[in-house]
């Protein structure tokens, strides 16, 4: 494919341990020697980035990300395979690299550039939209041994993004200083987008990457074991975390369309569930500001010590909209007897706004789905919130305003 | 070979400011700055000349020039001085720019260059000094001295050359970095740069034909204090010397370069 921007083919890495290092040595002489262990980080990696796309990269720590990032950027050679770029790269992954602090912000973001590869002449042009991005001011000619260490995120920020390149790579926790500073990063990362350059986010945050990607890659010991849309694939993350022994996770193609899955060990499960109306009687459309109850019938099929109810309200595009459990409302059961069935009676005002919403669940012995993962279950209702009765109003909430207008 | 020569080019930008930040942050925060690159290697001439001249000084014939021994002193320390600088450095090139390395790509070879340029600068400001020097103690210039860019760019490239597979294999076995400052040392007493070689005994004399850094001693004390031209047999020598070291090393650091950034 020659449109592709990034095209990675079965692109692996291993690192080798020689025993000792005379036979690496050797080994450059055209000797040939074997080494004594291969450790692979990353194996069979394949996928194409077009121009323009987003696309994020989630796995656990030591599923391969920054290898494979690396990879990319080309500070690391790959052991077999190839990665393919049409067009430059710049990585925002650990800002003010090769600062030099007795030198000025001016003197390092020449450095800096140069480093990048740019010549004298189209880093003078660039340097006044630099200077002027990074607003430290003054400071900008003194050395940045005096700064503040958000001023010189500020410096480095603004030289990594001063050139449009065709493929960004940003790790999405890096931090950037204060809020101020970090609206005005994003806002940068997104204009770029708009102007047709590919991102590459590595995120743990399921709203960042379904904000921002058209895709995502789920990384796995090494492997890439999912490449689709955003929300499957931060689905079988979050199930993937939760991964534990003996438990399972099964992926199925829900009624509406999408992919639902499910994990956990099993200890107790949602029997039922269903969203109730003021009537008592079971809806899947209901009106803007409606009271709803929502039902959660929960089996233990084995003694729990512990049993605490999350559920998870997303909208269409999977981002979180309302979640809670009940160990936040502290509604613990404690000595939860195999066969004892429960019903959660969830009561809520539908203050969402249009649009088609899913609920999750997730049956844990704490506030996090990471230490005794029961089951967790993704798409467990799906339901619709139409506007009948209010006025037109955009957005996933309802705020019920109240506006004055008066004639001065 | 045409890939990194081709990268050089264009990063010649970078090479250029890294080389002037590199001297520039090198002497940031001293009062004298830039002096010190010539002060510390003047006062170590001047303690050899104030602790030694007495016992060397008559050993010099054929100069009348009672400084003869600290122009002695000082064309040797000019050759000694590019070289130990450039292999000091080398030595630890890599592994100091490990994170740089791994954060950011860019042509590797460019670090080497930069250390080859900013010693270089280093080296012609002690020459111009030591020409200075010799002009106040009275020691003329001659035309001999028109040998000194050739001398000093063999000098660099063996330096380079030496350097980088040093550099290179300490990334691997980082004992490299120990076991060279205590050679480097050695090497130091026995190239004849305090002393002169008929010191040493006949029997003995043999063993520094195969240092090739008294030759490159001897030629650049041949042009500086004799004013003469350099040894034909010992230029072709460290000429070779140079060339095949600098040419072992670029083949080096092609293979070992994928894998060095794996272990840093």
């Amino acid at each position: 494919m020659s449109e592709s921007l990034l095209s990675v083919r079965g692109l692996g890495k291993a690192f080798r341990d020689y025993g000792t290092e005379w036979r690496r040595f050797a080994s450059w002489l055209g000797i040939h020697t074997r080494a004594k262990s291969e450790t692979w980080v990353l194996r069979g990696i394949s996928f194409d980035v077009a121009p323009g796309e987003s696309i994020g990269i989630v796995g656990q720590n030591g599923a391969g990300k920054s290898t494979l990032l690396k990879l990319i950027t080309g500070t690391l050679k790959g052991t077999e395979g190839s990665v393919t770029v049409n067009g430059r790269i710049a990585a925002i992954l650990e800002l003010g690299m090769g600062f030099s602090a007795d030198l000025s912000g001016r003197q390092n973001v020449h450095h800096t550039a140069g480093l990048m590869g740019f010549s004298r002449a189209e880093i003078e042009g660039a340097m006044a939209s630099i200077e002027e991005f990074a607003e430290i001011g003054e400071y900008f000619d003194e050395p940045v041994r005096t700064y503040s260490s958000g001023m010189q995120m500020r410096v480095a920020f603004a030289v990594a993004t001063a050139f449009r390149p065709d493929i960004l790579i940003v790790d999405e926790a890096l931090s950037v200083g204060d809020s101020y500073f970090q609206h005005k990063c994003f806002k940068r990362i997104r204009e770029f987008r708009e102007q047709g350059t590919s991102l590459l986010i590595v995120s743990h945050d399921a709203g960042a990457v379904q904000n921002l990607c058209d895709r995502a890659l789920l990384l796995e010991n090494g492997a890439l074991i999912k490449d689709g849309d955003p929300a499957e694939v931060m689905d079988l993350y979050n199930a993937l975390i939760a991964e534990r022994e003996n438990s399972t996770i099964t992926i199925s193609n829900h009624a509406s369309g999408r992919v639902q899955t499910i994990s956990g060990s099993g200890e107790a499960v949602v029997e039922a569930i269903m969203l109730l109306n003021a009537d008592q009687e079971q809806v899947e459309f209901v009106d803007v500001g409606q009271p709803v109850t929502l039902l959660i019938h929960v089996l233990a099929r084995k003694d729990i010590p512990r049993l605490v109810l999350g559920y998870m309200i997303k909208d269409r595009l999977g981002q979180q909209v309302f979640g809670t459990n009940t160990y936040h409302t502290e509604q613990i059961l404690e000595n939860v007897q195999a066969g004892q069935r429960v019903a959660f009676r969830i009561s809520f005002p539908m203050n969402f706004g249009q649009g088609s919403y899913s609920v999750s669940t997730a049956l844990v012995s704490t506030d996090t789905h990471l230490v005794n993962n029961y089951e967790w279950r993704d798409l467990a209702l799906v339901f619709s919130v139409s506007n009948l009765s209010r006025p037109v109003f955009v957005g996933s909430a309802w705020v019920p305003p109240s506006i004055e207008v008066r004639n001065l | 070979m045409k890939e990194i020569s081709a990268a050089i080019w264009s990063y010649r930008h970078f090479i250029v400011s890294s080389i002037r930040n590199d001297l520039r942050s090198r002497f940031a925060r001293s009062k004298l700055g830039g002096l010190w690159m010539i002060l510390q290697p003047l006062a170590q001439v001047a303690i050899y000349a104030l602790v030694l001249s007495r016992i060397m000084a008559a050993k010099l014939p054929g100069i009348n020039n009672r400084y003869a021994y600290v122009i002695y002193l000082m064309a040797g320390m000019i050759a000694w001085s590019l070289f130990a600088e450039v292999v000091t450095r080398s030595l630890t090139l890599f592994v100091d720019n490990g994170n740089l390395m791994k954060k950011m790509a860019f042509p590797r070879v460019c670090l080497p260059i930069i250390i080859g340029g900013s010693s270089l600068v280093n080296n012609l400001l002690l020459l111009v000094t030591a020409v200075v020097v010799f002009l106040l103690i009275g020691h003329p210039l001659s035309l001999a001295m028109l040998w000194l860019p050739l001398l000093i760019a063999i000098n660099l490239a063996f330096a380079i050359g030496l350097g980088l597979i040093l550099g290179i294999l300490n990334v691997f076995l980082r004992d490299v970095a120990q076991v060279m400052t205590v050679v480097l040392q050695l090497l130091f007493w026995l190239t004849p740069i305090v002393y002169m070689p008929t010191i040493i005994p006949d029997r003995l004399r043999f063993v520094l034909e195969f240092n090739p850094m008294v030759h490159m001693v001897v030629a650049f004390q041949d042009v500086l204090l004799y004013g003469r031209a350099p040894g034909m047999a010992g230029l072709i020598v460290i000429a070779a010397a140079a060339a095949i070291l600098l040419l072992f090393s670029l083949i080096l650091f092609r293979r070992a370069a994928p894998e060095m950034v794996d272990v840093l």
